[in-house]
């Protein structure tokens, strides 16, 4: 890849919205993976009693809330998966394209 | 080099021999666990003579050719993280705190989805073996290469050690094996499938060894669940009431026995009778004390315990999981056996549920084991049980598991998860050492040492020499560690990767004005500060140097090394004038092009 072919890119509109959309959807799961767990971690540390409570049988609040992290964290990788794959995997292609014909 | 693979061959097989003569008296030979070993070993050993035939070029043994398909990659990624210290650690955690157990479990998944989201693309699409191609893409090659290979071999090494110890100790209790016996039919193993089967023999054995796990332990669940009427309700009910009541009875009995003993001790008058009922009373009350411990947390088993005391114990844990995850040699070079970024993608989302779909295996196992194995004489040791009381498990701390698979399959099945255990930490230790001896030969050698002018095969050949210097120095170690207290080193392995590796690998990929001069001293201020905190922690400081109180308080370093390592990076980089710092910032634009779509990466599809 030489300089001007780069230039090129950069300068494509395609190309722009790709980093934009694609930046901001990873970032924005990143964020409630960080803010959820840390807010779990945090309650575990300043208020374990939150999560004492009792909602079925001897069954506690902290039991769903644990299962309920580890299944978004697979959602969510699927949620992303799934648009990076199709969306943003297209618009890498288009790009490759109009670097091919320029 | 078929002559050498024979001659390793006898020399496990001598290993193995003499192994089973030592062991006899020790331990009862398990004789369906050997033979279903002896299955695995011989399985995978076919694999790696599969494989060297396919492994020609570098990028086979680094890389697998790059032709691990994303469902591949993604079991082997949670091989390589399903260690038997995670099954049989989380599994007794459980077992022993009970929630606390699913809360450290948590730690270790929720670094996946970030490493997805942000990093797992760009890796792909920059990187060739190694993650140090990635840091140094648009850097000065020495300087950041040589840092990067210190942080991967650092890690390897600390991983390696607690991994060889417990497998000594493992095998020895389960195979009745000599733990020196053991250490060295691991490391030769391990010394095989690497140097002959490169990346592709290493791949297929973690996938080979994460189906069975995952299997056993899915088998395990099910029996346990199949008991309660698939009612989590009952199970952690019935596990409370079995917790509570012996740590009743327990806590009765040896109050009971302290009165008399004091009482005793009140009435005595000869000098000798003093000290013999002294004696006998300092014990009885220790085990009255003990009791009283698990009469206190059998209440708390359903929600947090004292697992997290303080937040910055908590923020410090949370960051040195979820940070370290990403800067692990021997998981991030996966990501090179893919084929493009859409592969990379699918491994993650793939190892992603693998990982969480064990750990919550883990933690219904934990409970099963509650019920099962707790208060079972059958399980308990009870020459341990008369000093101590309690309910000591046989074969120590990390049982449940072992002993859970006997309960609900019989010798058979206590077999089948022996011989996984010991199949896991051959997958582990493999990926370990490939990972470490590609950053001694791609990252030191050819890169540092040769400036890139080297060939293929010298570079294949010195990266053999340093899978079995590894591998050796592996079982030096492991022999050397047998007796010390190693559970500090995973923490270790975890906070150094997260404060050397990740902070120079993440930076260099979304900041812009990084340079050499910042990369380096903060990735050094990173991992000297990440292992001089850990020395000063509790875990080193009290626990192996036998100091009254720890210099530093906290037990993970995380938190204050992590920052330590990006405060750095910036300062020494936003500082930097020199022309080299402004072509490197100049250089970005190329990279990030590259990073966001693959133009030019290795082993994208051409057009």
């Amino acid at each position: 890849m030489n300089s001007d072919m780069i230039k090129d890119i950069m300068a494509n509109p395609k190309y722009q919205e790709l980093v934009q959309k694609r930046g901001r959807f990873a970032w924005i799961l990143s964020l409630i993976v960080i803010v959820v767990y840390f807010s779990f971690v945090l309650i575990v540390a300043f208020d374990p009693k939150l999560l004492a409570i009792k909602l079925y049988g001897v069954t506690t609040l902290a039991i769903p809330v644990g299962v309920a992290i580890i299944i978004m964290s697979f959602v969510l990788t699927g949620v992303y998966v799934k648009r990076a794959n199709s969306e943003f995997d297209d618009m890498v292609a288009e790009i490759k394209n109009s670097v091919k014909k320029g | 080099m078929k002559k050498i693979f024979t001659i390793f061959l006898a020399l496990g097989a001598f290993a193995f021999a003499t192994g089973l003569e030592g062991g006899v008296e020790k331990q009862p030979l398990n004789v369906s666990a050997i033979v279903m070993f002896l299955v695995f070993v011989a399985g995978t050993l076919g694999i790696t003579y599969w494989a060297a035939k396919r492994t020609k070029t570098a990028k086979d043994f680094y890389a697998a050719g790059g032709g691990i398909t994303g469902f591949q990659n993604g079991l082997a990624i949670a091989g390589d993280y399903m260690s038997a210290a995670s099954f049989l650690g989380i599994s007794a955690m459980v077992y022993e705190k009970g929630y606390d157990g699913l809360i450290y479990s948590i730690g270790f998944l929720v670094g996946w989805p970030v490493i997805l989201f942000l990093m797992s693309e760009r890796l792909r699409n920059l990187g060739k073996y190694t993650f140090a191609d990635v840091a140094s893409y648009r850097l000065k090659q020495t300087p950041i290469r040589t840092l990067a290979a210190a942080g991967s071999v650092v890690t390897v090494l600390l991983y390696l050690i607690a991994q060889m110890v417990g497998a000594g100790q493992l095998i020895q209790m389960l195979f009745g094996l000599p733990y020196s016996s053991a250490v060295v039919l691991v490391g030769i193993l391990m010394i095989l499938y690497v140097t002959f089967g490169g990346m592709l023999a290493t791949t297929w054995v973690q996938i080979i060894k994460a189906v069975l796990l995952l299997s056993g332990a899915t088998f395990m669940a099910l029996a346990v669940m199949v008991h309660f009427g698939f009612s989590p309700d009952a199970l952690f009910a019935k596990a409370m009431e079995i917790k509570m009541t012996s740590a009743d009875a327990a806590f009765k009995l040896a109050s009971d026995a302290n009165a008399t003993a004091q009482a005793a001790l009140a009435s005595a008058t000869s000098d000798a009778n003093i000290t013999a009922l002294t004696d006998a009373a300092t014990q009885a009350s220790k085990k009255a004390a003990n009791a009283a411990k698990e009469v206190k947390a059998a209440s708390g088993i359903l929600a947090p315990g004292g697992f997290l005391p303080d937040p910055i114990s908590a923020i410090s844990l949370g960051l040195a999981l979820m940070l370290g995850t990403a800067g692990l040699p021997h998981i991030l070079m996966r990501f090179f056996t893919v084929a493009d970024a859409k592969e990379a993608r699918k491994s993650v989302f793939y190892a992603t549920g693998f990982i969480g779909y064990f750990y919550i295996l883990t933690f219904i196992i934990g409970f099963g084991a509650i019920v099962m194995v707790y208060n079972n004489p059958q399980y308990i040791d009870l020459a341990k049980q008369a000093v101590e009381g309690g309910y000591p498990l046989l074969g120590g701390k990390n049982m449940p598991a072992i002993h859970l698979a006997q309960a609900v399959g019989g010798n058979f099945f206590l077999g089948f998860i022996s011989a996984v255990a010991f199949a896991t930490i051959l997958a582990v230790v493999s990926g370990l050492t490939l990972a470490g001896a590609s950053a001694i030969s791609h990252d030191l050698y050819a890169s540092v040492f040769r400036h890139g002018r080297v060939d293929e095969a010298t570079e294949m050949k010195v990266s053999k020499m340093a899978t079995l210097v590894l591998g050796i120095l592996a079982i030096i170690l492991g022999i050397i560690f047998e007796k010390q207290n190693i559970a500090f080193m995973v923490g270790l392995a975890f906070a150094v990767a997260a404060s050397a590796n990740f902070p120079v690998l993440f930076l260099s990929m979304f900041w812009k004005k990084l340079t050499t001069r910042g990369a380096l001293i903060g990735g050094a201020m990173g991992l000297t500060t990440a292992i001089v905190l850990v020395i000063l922690s509790p875990v080193v400081w009290v626990d192996v140097f036998k100091n009254a109180e720890a210099i530093f308080p906290y037990k993970h370093p995380a938190l204050f090394s992590v920052t330590v390592a990006f405060f750095f990076t910036w300062l020494f980089s936003i500082t930097d004038n020199s022309q080299s710092a402004k072509d490197e910032m100049a250089a970005f634009d190329a990279q990030d092009v590259r990073s966001q779509t693959g133009i030019g990466a290795e082993g994208a599809i051409s057009h």
